[in-house]
């Protein structure tokens, strides 16, 4: 444990902690809107809505986030010189941002408009028997129904994007992932260490996540 | 139901006319969008013939892209067949009577679960050296990082599936005098990985993207030969980016095509498809936290 005794590795791994929470947080947050919008455009009776939702699903779903985090940083970044923050790191954490929320949304999508199938039809039909509009039926009736049914892919959805937030290492912010390589690097005689600690964190944040997310989905599965 | 019929009417008059609008407002959005990426891009030069036309030279696919590819490939069909193994060996350890088997087998489980493909993939490929004293090399990380994690979330698959055989098949085969291992291996695991195979495959559609994971270790897969290595050499980082991406949308999507098709023929075939496919999984209270993680996780 000498290793994380030193108060600067110490400071390096809390920070890098600290960015993935970061990026977790507000890639969560465009996850979830982008990713809603798009469900909604998938279930619309406009045929290019459709066919907008379904492409981004499509491509984004299938490409391997470290190419996506990768054309953020070379394609927006150094191509088309799309700058967002003075800061070399905050850049690099904001381009994080955007590779792993139009990621993610293409999944969060996927899970509420498996959600939305979940709702009887007759929710549905006897919404527009009222008389509500397309928009109305989703936002009224739908969508508070679905989102019970979709607790427990969203705590996994958030649970993947956690553990994906170690790839935006790959164009140079300092978090956990790269810490523990330089730690690794530094401190051939406690490798082992070094990694439990890494790993364990990762564990103890995520394990009770995943088993609140369960807990919340029991309580607010619809009894049917 | 068919969300696309029932969520809304057949549209009279007046709404044929508001999709229509909706449709080329929408569609005017995103063409001005594309145009305005494009004309970025070709600000940037990024269209320039010489750009694209290594693409057209059968030097550029032989050592650059296709080695890439087929590293790439191996890579995913090695830690496909080995996740695969850990996947049942874990599962049924999971599902064992001895709690000594139960509880290491569920700790290492939900441990490899938990933690980032990077992160293992960094502790194999920069800490075991230290360990073993010799070199490991880049397709050893990345293939134990994505056995490990894959293999785990494949023994949650797994379980869920071998719990959703129903009950009456292991009673009627310890009935006929069956067993505990016979039980396991002539009834439940065929039935599950029947049900299971969509969420394999799926599951398999994860692991061949973390092969692009790979790259950070310097192995010679496709993101590093044809984008980083090509890129060094054509200094072409953009295009070959988006080649590389669409190599990977089309092999991913002919995966996920054939898990859907499996899918399908499974459910046409009258097999039990597990409840937990579904993602109204959550309704059904399992006896058990945690056995519901059916969802690709990637």
């Amino acid at each position: 444990m000498h290793v994380f005794a030193d108060p600067t590795n110490f400071d390096a791994y809390l920070s890098g902690f600290l960015w993935i929470l970061k990026l977790t947080g507000a890639s969560a947050v465009f996850a979830l809107v982008i990713g809603v919008l798009l469900a909604a455009m998938r279930v619309s009776p406009v045929p290019v809505l459709r066919g907008f939702g379904a492409a981004w699903v499509n491509i984004f779903r299938n490409t391997p986030l470290t190419l996506v985090v990768f054309f953020c940083y070379f394609g927006l970044f150094s191509t088309l010189g799309l700058s967002l923050a003075e800061d070399l790191n905050l850049n690099n954490y904001w381009l994080g941002v955007i590779g792993l929320s139009v990621y993610t949304a293409a999944f969060v999508c996927e899970a509420v408009r498996s959600g939305v199938n979940t709702v009887p039809t007759g929710q549905a039909e006897a919404a527009r028997a009222l008389g509500l509009t397309f928009a109305q039926t989703l936002r009224i009736v739908v969508l508070p129904q679905a989102t019970r049914s979709v607790v427990a892919p969203f705590g996994s959805i958030l649970i993947a994007l956690c553990k994906n937030a170690t790839i935006v290492g790959t164009i140079g912010l300092m978090e956990s992932s790269n810490v523990m390589k330089d730690l690794l690097n530094a401190n051939g005689d406690a490798v082992i260490p070094i990694f439990l600690v890494f790993a364990g964190t990762f564990a103890a944040l995520l394990i009770p996540t995943g088993y609140f997310f369960g807990w919340l989905a029991n309580r607010l599965a619809v009894k049917r | 139901m068919s969300t696309s019929s029932v969520l809304y009417d057949h549209p009279g008059p007046r709404a044929r006319i508001r999709n229509n609008v909706l449709s080329v407002v929408f569609g005017v959005g995103v063409v001005a969008l594309l145009w305005w990426v494009y004309s970025k891009f070709d600000a940037a030069g990024q269209w320039e013939a010489v750009l694209w036309k290594p693409f057209t030279e059968p030097a550029t696919w032989t050592q650059f892209i296709l080695p890439g590819l087929w590293a790439t490939l191996k890579a995913a069909a090695v830690g496909m067949v080995l996740s695969l193994v850990f996947g049942i060996v874990f599962a049924v350890g999971r599902l064992s009577d001895h709690w000594w088997i139960k509880v290491p087998a569920g700790a290492v489980v939900e441990f490899f679960r938990a933690v980032p493909l990077l992160l293992m993939i960094f502790f194999v490929f920069y800490g075991v050296p230290f360990l073993i004293q010799g070199p490991v090399s880049a397709f050893w990380a990345v293939v134990v990082g994505l056995t490990l994690y894959n293999g785990s979330v494949l023994a949650e698959a797994f379980r869920a599936g071998i719990r959703s055989v129903p009950g009456g098949q292991s009673e009627a085969a310890y009935a006929i005098g069956m067993r505990k291992s016979q039980v396991m291996q002539l009834i439940l695991i065929p039935q599950a990985a029947r049900a299971m195979l969509p969420i394999i495959v799926s599951q398999l559609v994860v692991l061949l993207k973390d092969t692009a994971l790979g790259y950070i270790v310097a192995y010679p897969e496709l993101l590093q030969r044809g984008v980083n290595d090509l890129a060094a050499n054509k200094g072409n980082i953009v295009a070959a980016a988006m080649v590389a991406a669409a190599i990977y949308i089309v092999i991913n999507s002919l995966l996920t095509a054939l898990a859907g098709w499996l899918d399908r023929r499974s459910r046409t075939r009258g097999l039990r498809v597990p409840r937990q496919t579904r993602p109204a999984a959550a309704a059904d209270s399992t006896p058990e936290g945690g056995a519901t993680v059916s969802e690709p996780q990637g």
